[in-house]
């Protein structure tokens, strides 16, 4: 009973000219959001127009959209058949149920209404219940509601309390356009000039073009020649030439029969129309392409207006550079800011400066999100078997990017060299070009997701994430408890893991243990690779404990490293500690680092009380090298042990 | 000289018939004119001998009316053949969009075809014009004579047409081929034209 949609009539092939831009755009945003916008959307148009098409387009697109909705697309007298026929069957209830139930109805011709009163006020409950449902309703007539004869009043004002819009006959650019997509379509090739010709041929509606075209296809695939402006036209039966006048048809070429100067002049007729006035086919197809796509195109259309060609392929040049860079801007924004990309200087190249301008705006409203800190290079991470799996996790995410190991969770106790390693990972995925590494701690992240909602700024902020090339959180069991962190990730998540780009993350143990997060966020942390970082090894305290001296200049004796690296330390940042006070201990005796200080240091047995054997070191006083306190006498250098000052007091 | 006055929104197309003496250049413009609606033709002007030799020039002005806005004219001429009125041709050429090399298919008229051919190559290049750039179509006229007498269109173009030019047949006494080398001619002159205004 339905028609289905013809696969042909989608938007994609309805050439849009200024004669229905405004039934197509109507189209696309009901399409687009069914029931929502227009509803009922009422087409009308004279016979031959593409109402038809618009209408199945809409179908087309609104199921793209939503595959699920039930369109039904049927012409009034399959209705009214369908109708007739339900209620012999004593099915009528049936019928409206079932017409209730539809989401996208789609209703050609309804000028076939007149006369019919019981279809009529079916049709007025019907469209009354879809729009109550929020059910989108298209209709299409050769004629808008009221000049329908003998329509009810309630209709007339249902249906026009919508939108109601017209579709127009093509203009001579249009007719073109469509010749030409036609032609390609049907694989047919033309000599130059012969679809101006039959565009010129004024045409009242695209299908008495198409049977134009079919003829010339036809003539062409028959007699197996190309055929030329001249001959089209005598197949099409048209005036042979446009530059002669009527009256002139008597007074042609009297003699031969044939009329060679009429052929002359339809030729050369062509031939200046495509050398001479080129120009203008050329910039009337710009103005169509970008009046097509939703860009202003005054500029073009004021060349129109000159008598000479001037300049105008450089300014049509101009123009599309200009739409150009508008494009690319309006695509830059739209990644750091979605709301600020619908501004209308977008689409006005008389405004690109402006537009240069809000993009600049939006730039600097957007910085990029937080990256890897410089301080932790991946060169300068030691390695050993305590880390290694981590490691060479991570070399492997390096080497290709959200698809090895995506995400890469890297776990273990505070200080073991998570944060550094992440952020390794961070700077090397940085170095590729157009990168935009977010490498930040959890609690930041969240801190600035808090101030994005307080700012009212949340669809900037989100942005700023969408477009990383990699995300990278220290510290991610801080999100516990943070539900819309929580949510925000997931839906980041998601969206990065499906565009391959890396994640990493650091958690103080595997993610199945951790508390507070929810079960999405924790079964997506275990799908990739979780790699846990253990308690130093000697040859990662080895390497570390070597570095560390060395950042200090100092040149420790091996037995010291040695030493070091063989005493217990559950974290690197304890080993830090641990040298650190022994630098410092060393410095203070201003002697050599060695095995027999290191160990008093550590092992609690107390270096001797630091000698003071360089004249810089005094308490208060300061002494100048050049010898401002000469007598040495009258300063205490050596203090007496506290042993003996005590045995001194008993005594 | 302007072809295309955007400001008055004219077209003036000068082409010029040229070939050696009597090989059908004004049988050419004489079935042109007899062809042409009295409306859209001047008068043609034809300077002749009481031998019907072109003695001046002819000049048959063609108004075509309007097409695309403008209003388009083409002015045909054609040159006395004769060795001795070079001055003429000289002159007839000036400022030429075209020409039309009207050649007699007499196999004993080779040699005048290719002298004069020369000859519209060195007084082309007198004006400052390369024959390689003028817009130049080949016409072989009396190709109705008996095949004995004449040379086949290949051997014509083996012969002369060694820039690979559009050539056509003819017998321009009858009308044959006339039309079809006015019409390249026009063609040529015009992309020529469209070539010039686009840069």
């Amino acid at each position: 009973m339905t028609s289905a949609l013809n696969a042909k009539y989608s938007f994609d092939t309805f050439v849009v000219g200024s004669a229905n831009r405004l039934a197509v755009t109507a189209g696309h945003t009901v399409a687009e959001s069914p029931g929502a916008a227009y509803n009922p959307l009422f087409v009308y148009s004279g016979s031959g127009l593409g109402k038809t098409h618009l209408l199945m387009a809409i179908g087309h697109a609104a199921k793209k959209a939503s595959p699920l909705l039930n369109i039904e697309y049927l012409t009034l007298d399959e209705y009214v058949e369908a109708f007739h026929a339900s209620v012999a069957a004593g099915q009528g209830d049936t019928f409206r149920r079932r017409f209730q139930s539809v989401d996208v109805l789609l209703v050609d011709d309804v000028q076939f209404l007149t006369n019919r009163k019981e279809m009529q006020s079916e049709l007025l409950r019907l469209t009354e219940a879809l729009q109550v449902a929020g059910h989108q309703i298209v209709l299409t007539s050769d004629r808008p509601p009221p000049e329908i004869a003998d329509l009810d009043e309630r209709l007339i004002s249902r249906l026009s309390g919508g939108l109601v819009v017209d579709i127009g006959p093509p203009d001579y650019e249009t007719r073109v356009a469509i010749l030409r997509r036609k032609a390609d379509e049907r694989g047919a090739r033309f000599a130059p000039g012969v679809l101006e010709t039959v565009a010129q041929a004024e045409a009242g509606n695209v299908r008495e073009l198409m049977g134009a075209l079919n003829r010339l296809v036809a003539f062409q695939a028959v007699n197996d020649t190309t055929i030329n402006a001249e001959t089209a036209k005598q197949i099409l039966g048209l005036a042979s030439a446009p530059g002669a006048t009527p009256g002139d048809g008597g007074a042609r070429a009297a003699a031969g029969g044939a009329d060679e100067f009429g052929d002359f002049l339809a030729d050369v007729t062509v031939t200046v129309g495509k050398a001479v006035e080129a120009w203008r086919a050329r910039v009337g197809e710009a103005v169509l392409r970008w009046e097509g796509e939703g860009y202003r195109t005054q500029r073009l259309e004021a060349l129109l207006e000159r008598d000479a060609p001037g300049s105008v392929d450089k300014a049509v040049v101009a123009f599309t550079k200009d739409v150009e860079r508008l494009k690319e801007l309006e695509a830059e924004v739209a990644e750091l800011d979605p709301q600020a990309a619908g501004d209308s200087v977008f689409r006005d190249p008389e405004r690109v400066a402006e537009a240069e301008e809000v993009a600049a705006k939006v730039r600097d409203g957007a910085a990029p999100p937080p990256g890897p800190s410089a301080a932790f290079p991946l060169a300068a991470y030691a390695v050993g078997p305590s880390n290694q799996v981590a490691v060479s996790a991570a070399r492997a995410v390096l080497e290709k990017p959200g698809k090895k190991y995506n995400p890469l969770v890297l776990v273990g106790k505070s200080g073991l060299g998570k944060t550094h390693l992440l952020n390794a990972i961070g700077l090397e995925l940085a170095r590729g070009r157009r990168a935009v590494v977010a490498c930040l701690s959890t609690q930041a992240f969240i801190d600035e997701l808090i101030a994005a909602i307080d700012g009212n700024r949340v669809d900037w902020w989100r942005a700023r994430y969408r477009r990383a090339t990699a995300l990278l959180l220290d510290d991610i069991h801080l999100i516990a408890g943070k539900e819309r962190t929580q949510e925000e990730l997931f839906n980041l998540f998601n969206l990065l893991q499906d565009k391959e780009r890396q994640l990493v993350f650091t958690a103080p143990a595997p993610p199945n243990t951790l508390t507070g997060l929810e079960e999405r966020i924790v079964t997506r942390l275990e799908g990739g690779l979780v790699a846990e970082l253990k308690e130093p090894d000697r040859e990662v305290k080895r390497v570390v404990l070597e570095r560390l001296l060395t950042q200090q200049h100092v040149t420790p004796e091996p037995a010291v490293v040695d030493y070091l690296a063989d005493r217990p330390a559950d974290s690197v940042r304890a080993l830090v500690g641990v040298v650190q006070r022994v630098i410092a201990a060393a410095a203070a005796q201003d002697g050599p680092l060695n095995a027999g200080l290191a160990r008093e240091v550590l092992e609690g047995q107390a270096p001797r009380e630091a000698r003071r054997s360089s004249g810089f070191r005094t308490s208060g006083l300061v002494v100048s090298s050049l010898g401002g306190i000469k007598s040495r006498e009258k300063m205490v250098w050596e203090w007496a042990d506290v042993s003996e000052r005590v045995i001194e007091e008993f005594r | 000289m302007s072809l295309v006055n955007f400001t008055t929104r004219e077209i003036t197309c000068k082409i010029v018939y040229y070939g050696p003496g009597r090989s059908g250049k004004t049988t050419n413009l004489h079935y042109i004119y007899g062809r042409v609606p009295d409306s859209r033709r001047g008068r043609m002007v034809s300077l002749a001998t009481q031998t019907d030799r072109t003695l001046f020039f002819d000049f048959l002005p063609i108004d075509l009316g309007q097409i695309s806005g403008f209003s388009t004219r083409f002015q045909l001429y054609t040159v006395p053949g004769q060795v001795y009125y070079n001055a003429t041709r000289r002159l007839v050429l000036q400022g030429a969009d075209g020409v039309v090399f009207v050649a007699d298919s007499q196999a004993r008229q080779l040699d005048e075809n290719l002298e004069s051919l020369q000859n519209l190559q060195s007084n082309l290049l007198e004006h400052g014009v390369d024959v390689r750039t003028i817009p130049l179509v080949l016409q072989y006229n009396k190709q109705d004579l008996p095949r004995e007498l004449i040379l086949s269109p290949a051997d014509l173009d083996d012969a002369l047409n060694f820039r690979g030019v559009p050539s056509f047949n003819a017998d321009a006494l009858h009308g044959l081929g006339v039309f079809e080398t006015l019409k390249a001619i026009s063609e040529l002159v015009l992309k020529k034209l469209a070539a010039g205004t686009a840069a």
